[in-house]
């Protein structure tokens, strides 16, 4: 979006600036909406289940910005004349499966010829315009949570090398396929959250980078706290890492400083992009414990606290082991 | 010496693809030739946890050649 001319309307909450993860607009007082997007190929084989990952991938940008979400549409370029129509078909019920469990009415999609398979959702929400959880907002003394485990990608690229054990793969497809619902709707209930947003493709890191970036707080994460799979260790150390994952880390690693003792596959688990990630959120410490309690009883187990919030050094990321 | 050539492929190909020539030819030197950054650092940590030395010739634009050979 760098490029186009300002866009300003008084109503617009979150628009194009700020790497927000959805757009938001106030419709009055009371109702502000949350509209988002998000689409991809395949990143499993299983058509079912690629429709399930997509949906709980675009409805978690409503979740991430507090939001309830209420309808979505159907985004897919499909080979018509190359792929059996059923693969569309079953992706298709995959996502109607995770809109139908978030309690989500589908109304309508569109759909291209391509000579590529592709497919994802535009998801509609509701807000109240002042309750909206922005990324940026973190105050010092914040406890930073994180909700699920890191990995997707690695997993992902150790898929496509035919080198993923079949315990990592039911992990990694077992993290997509859960909506950020439970852990939004507790993150509401508990309250006092400053800043928040949903870790994606630019990783743990890069997600944290976007909370700070330009503001007069810093973070600092305890690698060891930090929730992923386990297996990934070796599969880093081989280089067996998306291109995702290099790229995240060149173009954060000047707002990064990392202790000598923090191995290096573990700091590039804290940047290898995820799909279908889980909320990164601070609030302050009497909540964080409650939140995270809360978390671990309504089977979210993952969920951690993984660092805090800093007033020095401004902008920059301390990564401790 | 074994030569895999693995221009055009995206990651992580030539890092497996040179992981099992590695499995498959123990002891012995293996070149590979790709064309992307990414495979020449991913490729680095592949000869780090396979205790393989490594040397990097620039062949053309990011286009390497690289020489892993086994440590004693």
């Amino acid at each position: 979006m760098k490029g186009l001319p300002p866009i300003t309307d008084p109503n617009l909450i979150a628009g194009i600036d700020g790497y927000e993860d959805a757009g938001v607009y106030k419709l009055n007082d009371g109702l502000a909406i949350i509209q988002t997007l998000d689409f991809f190929t395949p990143i499993v084989d299983d058509p079912f289940t690629f429709g399930q990952i997509a949906a709980v991938n675009a409805l978690s940008d409503v979740y991430a910005m507090g939001g309830k979400p209420l309808t979505a549409m159907n985004i897919t370029c499909f080979p018509v004349k190359t792929m059996d129509i059923d693969i569309l078909h079953q992706i298709l019920l995959g996502g109607l499966d995770k809109l139908n469990e978030a309690g989500v009415t589908l109304v309508g999609g569109h759909s291209v010829e391509d000579a590529e398979l592709k497919y994802g959702l535009s998801v509609t929400g509701v807000i109240h315009p002042e309750k909206v959880l922005l990324n940026k907002g973190a105050r010092p003394g914040d406890k930073l949570i994180m909700t699920k485990a890191l990995g997707t990608g690695i997993v992902s690229t150790a898929v496509k090398g035919e080198e993923a054990s079949e315990e990592l793969m039911a992990l990694s497809i077992a993290s997509m396929t859960t909506l950020n619902r439970k852990a939004a709707e507790i993150m509401i209930e508990v309250g006092g959250v400053n800043a928040c947003t949903d870790v994606t493709g630019f990783g743990l890191l890069g997600h944290a980078c976007e909370m700070i970036e330009g503001t007069s707080v810093g973070l600092k994460i305890n690698a060891s706290s930090v929730p992923f799979f386990r297996g990934l260790r070796e599969l880093v150390e081989m280089g067996i890492v998306p291109g995702g994952l290099h790229r995240n880390k060149t173009f954060r690693m000047p707002m990064v400083e990392v202790s000598p003792d923090c191995p290096e596959w573990l700091l590039d688990i804290l940047f290898d992009p995820q799909t279908s990630g889980g909320l990164l959120i601070t609030l302050p410490e009497p909540q964080a414990t409650t939140l995270l309690k809360k978390m671990h009883a309504a089977g979210i187990p993952e969920a951690a606290i993984i660092g805090k919030v800093i007033s020095e050094p401004k902008g920059k990321i301390l990564v401790e082991k | 010496m074994i030569e895999i050539d693995l221009r055009g492929f995206g990651c992580p190909i030539p890092v497996v693809k040179a992981k099992r020539a590695m499995e498959e030819n123990p002891g012995q030197p293996i070149a590979v030739l790709v064309e992307t950054a990414v495979s020449r650092e991913n490729l680095t940590r592949l000869a780090n946890s396979k205790k393989y030395g490594m040397e990097v010739e620039e062949t053309g634009e990011s286009e390497y050649r690289i020489v892993l050979t086994p440590k004693p």
